[in-house]
């Protein structure tokens, strides 16, 4: 049984606030305008999207050797390495250390990839208390909501909403909706988070094989808070992050927070070598269904994928329909071809969710092709039987009549009447495509007839 | 067989057979612009600020006039001893929580975005650039770069435990897309750009 709603589902009660539709509609077109201004702004631009892409090519069919050079080095550079199977090992991983330090408390800097694994409800289950410090992070964690956008995870909020969460978790004024004043706030709550955590963990956005350092980019710097104040830092990653070389950073350093924000470089881009001195950093490389990816050569491409949320950001479905209705730690376009890899039934329902309209593909600063591997995920869940039963009826009743045109010619005929006749069979909620929108009006007749009678005299004409 | 064999083993069997080659890289970052102009403009663009300063002294001045002295403020550079604290290598990093103003220097800028490269041998202790209330850092004027692959041509195979691009002050947006300065690290940076 599933537990979730399927996004259709999902998206239809996201729907019913039309005017807050509108608004997270605009908010994130806004972010996807600016994004486009930033992109204008480098003359090369398309050929660094091309060299990312190159780069990571390069790292999938190396990635083997990569991760050996990565780990071989990182080890010289003093950090602990742990290989994750899958979520629940990385968990474990992540209990142990804190255990082994018997520390009850830990600082959590953004990582998707812990969201993807449900650390937060595993550590919490063993007593463990867990901050998350990006703000919106911290945000949605009050809330007891999971981040509805990879780099936005407060996006689906408003100020109201905000407010109200930290007048009830952190004792600000009633009503004071000010982002300054509530940025404050939070900042003097996770001030004092941040000088008590003796472990903190933090994602990682670019592991480098060559010199076995990761990157982490922030624009807060509560990644480097968390780590650099506390005895133990964990960073944990897909091994998909690798990268050859620290020169190639200096290719994804440029796309990444362009395409996500439209700045120009995120705030901190950190480089994480060496632990402090006396202190301990530890690395967990994790799997949990990246190599079936791999293997899967129709969808591997998705593993080039730098977590910016342009694909979100653009895509109309996305902003229409809300990240929670996703249903998955990574939601839009590029989370609906990662999904159905974890789970293919659970996740059946979201390479649907797309007009295939191609944005996503169109902004991806490393030429994932995204809207083309929805399509194909289409194909492959159909062929194995995981269309809802629905779908699967109208798919054949469609094909019969589309087969036979004696049917085709009467079901026209029949829906232009009832269209025109007794219009409330088809402007009524159980029809999907009333949702949202009017019906056409119904022509007088269908093409056949019109062709019929004038498709002679049309194509003399032409032919003069 | 352990996790770190299954995981290695499947990925072998599993990554693409054709190898990709690297690009060459030499091609990009070579559009010519007006780099002290470029980096002037993005660092406004971004929330930060900047000085073009001739010496130490003009920086020992500005600070004196900007900011309250009576605070603690400290330094790794031993030109600013006048001002700011220099003996606080060692301390514990969680006593720097009381710090308004933090004065450290750069190995170098890049114009495209602003960014400043810090390694840890700049910062005397890694937290300094993050936990201070308010953020100066010194860059020579030749020691601005066009872009990022320039920057990486310089940091090479530098040694460090630890390096950081910081490009402007510590903000964030996640309350409706307003943008708020002084998230959780330093509230305003000021660039001093030195001849």
């Amino acid at each position: 049984m599933k537990n979730n709603l399927e996004h259709s589902e999902a998206a239809a009660i996201f729907n019913k606030d039309v005017k807050r539709v509108d608004w997270h509609d605009e908010t994130l077109w806004f972010v996807r305008e600016k994004r486009d201004k930033a992109a204008h702004q480098i003359p090369e631009w398309e050929l660094l999207r091309e060299m990312a892409s190159e780069i990571k090519n390069n790292v999938l069919s190396n990635i083997h050797d990569y991760l050996l050079e990565f780990e071989s080095n990182a080890q010289k550079n003093g950090i602990v390495v742990h290989w994750a199977a899958d979520a629940e090992e990385h968990n474990k991983i992540v209990h142990s250390i804190m255990e082994k330090h018997g520390v009850k408390q830990m600082v959590k800097s953004k990582s998707m990839l812990t969201e993807e694994c449900h650390l937060n409800e595993y550590l919490s289950e063993k007593g463990i208390d867990v901050i998350d410090s990006d703000l919106g992070e911290r945000i949605v964690q009050l809330r007891k909501e999971p981040p509805s956008h990879i780099v936005l995870p407060a996006i689906h909020l408003k100020k109201e909403d905000v407010s109200e969460t930290f007048h009830e978790h952190l004792g600000t004024e009633k009503g004071n909706n000010d982002p300054q004043y509530l940025t404050e706030a939070a900042r003097l709550h996770l001030r004092d988070t941040f000088l008590t955590r003796k472990v903190a963990l933090t994602g990682v956005n670019f592991a480098i094989a060559e010199t076995g350092e990761i990157v982490v980019c922030t624009n807060e710097g509560n990644a480097d808070m968390g780590a650099h104040l506390a005895d133990v830092h964990i960073a944990c990653m897909g091994f998909e992050k690798i990268i050859p070389q620290r020169k190639h950073l200096s290719v994804f350093l440029r796309l990444l927070a362009r395409s996500a924000t439209g700045q120009p470089i995120t705030t901190f881009s950190s480089h994480f070598k060496k632990p402090r001195d006396g202190k301990e950093m530890h690395i967990v490389i994790v799997d949990n269904g990246r190599t079936t990816q791999l293997g899967r050569e129709d969808f591997r491409n998705s593993l080039k994928c730098i977590r910016c949320g342009a694909c979100m950001n653009t895509c109309p479905v996305y902003r229409r329909s809300g990240g929670h209705s996703y249903h998955n730690a990574v939601a839009g376009p590029i989370g609906s071809i990662l999904a159905p890899n974890l789970d293919m039934n659970k996740n059946a329902d979201l390479p649907f969710a797309s007009t295939l309209c191609g944005s996503c593909t169109n902004v991806c600063p490393v030429k994932i092709d995204i809207h083309d591997q929805l399509y194909k995920w289409r194909q492959v869940l159909v062929k194995e039987g995981h269309a809802p039963l629905g779908k699967t009826i109208a798919m054949n009743g469609m094909a019969t009549v589309l087969a036979n045109p004696m049917v085709f010619d009467l079901a026209g005929k029949v829906g232009r009447f009832v269209m025109k006749n007794i219009p409330v069979l088809v402007n009524n909620s159980l029809n999907p495509w009333y949702k949202q929108r009017e019906m056409p009006a119904p022509p007088n007749e269908s093409f056949r007839e019109w062709y019929k009678k004038n498709g002679t005299e049309f194509n003399n004409k032409n032919n003069e | 067989m352990s996790s770190r064999t299954i995981i290695l083993e499947k990925i072998k069997q599993n990554q693409p057979t054709a190898t990709s080659v690297l690009p060459n890289l030499d091609i990009l970052g070579l559009e010519a612009f007006d780099v002290l102009e470029k980096y002037k403009t993005v660092l406004k663009g971004i929330g930060g600020d900047f000085l073009e300063v001739k010496d130490y002294d003009a920086v020992i001045d500005f600070v004196k006039k900007n900011y309250a002295l009576d605070k603690r403020i400290i330094t790794t550079l031993p030109e600013l001893s006048e001002i700011a604290d220099t003996d606080w290598f060692n301390d514990e990093p969680h006593t720097l929580e009381n710090v308004e103003l933090t004065l450290i220097k750069a190995h170098f800028g890049v114009a495209e975005n602003s960014a400043l490269w810090v390694t840890d041998a700049l910062l005397g202790q890694r937290v300094t650039a993050f936990i201070t209330q308010y953020l100066a850092i010194v860059v020579h004027k030749k020691d601005i770069v066009a872009t990022m692959h320039q920057g990486y041509d310089r940091i090479g195979d530098q040694e460090y435990g630890f390096g950081t691009f910081i490009a402007g002050p510590s903000k964030t947006a996640d309350i409706e897309q307003s943008l708020v300065l002084g998230a959780h690290g330093a509230r305003g940076l000021i660039v001093f750009i030195m001849d």
